[in-house]
């Protein structure tokens, strides 16, 4: 039965070709609507893919893959000092994210301090002076610098007096006048500038980002801030400033717990004069692979610093976590704005196209009236002509969908070559083209379909 | 034996609050093997009376029998099938698909049979059937490459590619030319002969009615009585009962 059934339709296919066929010039034309719709869609889909994903990144250079790691809250005898306060996050947690947290694309310790920048004759407190490492242009994705070069990790490591300036840095200590290896006084040391960064603007909060002054972190650390927040966080500030402030031990922070690091035998100490230095830094900053991947990265961040910092489970954390959940929610509100849109202007060209495919075989039912009535005559039941010209339809329809793709995606390639617009091969589109256009068939074929179906042989014999 | 009997037809059209009679008690029999005429004035309700014949259009009360199967209550998709198996149509404009082969016009009925032929065998039969109306040289050719009496010999080939006993023809050399018309009505009168088709000759003139072995005339939706006088060349009609006597009725069938 069933192959009968399969013999049944392959013979009206059959046919329907060869009716297609009959009438080439027609039959391209009228599928011209599909293919122009489908072609729309495809092509939009991947334009607007591309430029999504183009949006995407540019919100995600505004910080939007951004996780920020912040230490956890220092208290002391019921009084709170505020996030970020205690000092827990070191650099070598920085360093072990970014080994053992694939979802982690670049981190960048922090180390905050606000005073003076003096050149000359000229002074200005910058909104930011981050210590930090070459990796933090990395993570905010401001890699293109204006002028110069950036600092290295060897610049980190030694902790040189080296550092890139903001744009608004510039203008206000420098005027005009190039900055690249000239030398501006922090807290009376003196910083070589050897990069411009690239103009940033304000951020979400109205700050100006350009108004900033980088340098490696451990001079910072080091030469300028003395002690972390040492003005904010009396009781840790007397703490460290209490144990020495070059080589802390752990016991100032973790008192009670068992020393992170393995405590040197003195013969150990006499023969490697290494000088332990345990420094901690204020903040973190990751850049997750993707803005999707924002959660994953806070798990293993989260799982890590549990393992490093020896929390147990139902401890409360010595850390934060924050990211930029607003940031995130207006990007993908964003992107399924547009996503919707554009199907929007797809659909209406789908229908367009289908509205084509319905008139053209009103008037081929009409022209073929007399072939309708001799296949009645010669056998064909009313169900057998609904079939034939439905078949044609949905023929059609499929292969307008087929050219459509093809059109389609070499039309986003040719937008891509020549345009240099993103495109981005979206398979979701061509599968609900070909869906969409074969339901475009059925739908608009049906009612051609059903009039010559209903056609009077007698009539349809005579009809002139 | 009858192939078609037909017990007083009746065909009344309803055109809005008018209703227009167009066969008025049609009673006749027509046999296995005969070569009939049906003849009449365009208006007498000749064509009505073939539409009914062919099973196209129904009478609104009578009754019919076709190869001894009352057909009277037949849904349209039975017609369908008994078009396609029984009758064979030919048709005064030959009514050809277009820019299709003669080879896929004699093949097109066999799409509709519900018992489907294996490919190679529909070609074959239909390679054959053209052999036979003299066309094998023009199987690939379409519609507007061939004359007038070669698309009718291709039609012909379209009837006969089911075998059907019955095949109609329906003013069949009405565009031909009468050089033409006579090799087709030959070849009607061939197939009545050898294959023993019963065919019915659709024609409002008397020299194709000639061809026939029986002429039946219909005039203002009657049967009129045309029982011998009409007859042309009677000779091996195999049943002389006249088919037709339109106010009485009929004998009773077997």
């Amino acid at each position: 039965m069933s192959w009968l059934g399969a013999k049944f339709h392959s013979r009206t296919l059959r046919t329907a070709f060869h009716a297609l066929r009959r009438n080439v010039m027609r039959s391209a034309l009228t599928t011209l609507g599909i293919i122009i719709g489908v072609a729309a869609v495809i092509a939009m889909m991947e334009i607007g893919n591309g430029s999504s994903k183009a949006i995407q990144k540019s919100i995600a250079s505004m910080g939007a893959d951004n996780v920020i790691v912040m230490p956890g809250t220092a208290a002391s005898g019921g009084v709170s000092f505020g996030g970020g306060s205690a000092m827990t996050l070191t650099p070598e947690d920085g360093d072990a994210i970014q080994r053992e947290c694939p979802a982690a694309r670049a981190v960048a310790p922090l180390a905050r301090a606000r005073t003076q920048v003096v050149y000359g004759n000229k002074n200005w407190v910058p909104l930011f002076i981050y210590g930090t490492s070459p990796s933090y242009l990395d993570v905010r994705d401001w890699s293109d610098l204006a002028e110069g070069d950036s600092f290295t990790d060897q610049d980190v490591r030694n902790a040189s007096k080296v550092c890139l300036l903001g744009q608004t840095l510039v203008r206000e200590l420098f005027g005009g006048a190039s900055p690249i290896g000239q030398e501006v006084r922090v807290k009376n040391v003196a910083f070589k500038v050897v990069g411009v960064l690239g103009p940033k603007g304000a951020n979400m909060m109205g700050m100006d980002q350009d108004d900033i002054l980088i340098a490696p972190w451990t001079t910072i650390k080091r030469r300028v801030a003395g002690s972390s927040l040492a003005n904010v966080n009396q009781s840790a500030g007397n703490a460290a400033a209490g144990a020495t402030p070059a080589v802390n031990t752990l016991s100032d922070i973790y008192p009670g717990q068992p020393s992170l690091y393995p405590i040197p035998s003195d013969v150990q100490a006499a023969d490697t004069p290494l000088p332990v230095r345990f420094q901690n830094v204020d903040t973190i900053m990751v850049a997750a692979q993707s803005p999707a991947e924002i959660p994953v990265a806070i798990r293993q961040i989260t799982q890590l610093l549990h393992e490093r910092h020896r929390i147990k489970p139902g401890e409360p954390d010595d850390f934060n976590i924050r990211d930029m959940t607003e940031m995130t929610r207006a990007m993908s509100s964003t992107t399924s704005l547009m996503t919707n849109l554009l199907l929007c202007v797809a659909l209406i060209s789908l229908v367009v196209g289908g509205v084509g495919i319905m008139n053209i075989m009103l008037v081929s039912v009409t022209e073929r009236t007399r072939e309708i009535g001799l296949r009645m005559a010669v056998g064909a039941r009313a169900r057998d002509i609904l079939r034939q010209f439905l078949v044609e339809a949905i023929v059609l329809c499929v292969l307008g969908g087929a050219l459509g793709i093809a059109f389609g995606r070499g039309g986003s390639l040719l937008v891509r070559a020549l345009l240099h617009w993103p495109t981005e091969l979206s398979v979701g589109a061509i599968f609900a083209a070909v869906i969409v256009s074969v339901s475009v068939g059925v739908i608009f074929g049906y009612y051609p379909a059903w009039k010559a179906s209903r056609l009077d042989p007698i009539e349809a014999l005579r009809y002139e | 034996m009858e192939l078609i009997k037909l017990e007083d037809i009746y065909k009344t059209y309803h055109l809005g609050e008018i209703d227009v009679p167009v066969l008025k008690g049609v009673s006749l029999s027509v046999a296995r093997g005969e070569m009939v005429a049906l003849m009449g004035a365009s208006g007498s309700g000749k064509t009505t009376l073939m539409n009914i014949l062919g099973c196209l259009d129904r009478a609104s009360t009578g009754r019919y029998w076709l190869d001894g199967q009352e057909i009277s209550g037949l849904s349209s998709d039975e017609l369908a099938n008994l078009r396609n198996q029984k009758i064979g149509f030919v048709f005064q404009t030959f009514n050809l698909l277009p820019r299709t082969s003669a080879l896929e016009n004699v093949m097109m009925p066999l799409s509709y049979t519900p018992q489907g032929l294996p490919a190679r065998e529909v070609r074959e039969r239909c390679a054959a059937l053209l052999q036979r109306v003299g066309l094998d040289d023009r199987m690939d050719h379409e519609p507007s490459q061939l004359s007038g009496g070669q698309q009718q010999r291709v039609a012909i080939a379209r009837a006969l590619v089911n075998r059907p006993p019955l095949l109609f023809a329906d003013e069949p050399t009405g565009n031909l030319d009468s050089r033409t018309s006579e090799e087709i009505l030959q070849m009607f009168g061939q197939l009545n002969a050898e294959e023993g088709i019963t065919i019915i000759l659709v024609t409002h003139d008397a020299g194709i009615a000639r061809h026939a072995q029986r002429v039946i005339h219909i005039h203002d939706g009657m049967i009129e009585d045309g029982t011998g006088a009409d007859e042309p060349q009677g000779a091996q009609a195999p049943r002389a009962a006249p088919g037709a006597q339109p106010p009485r009725r009929p004998e009773a069938s077997p």
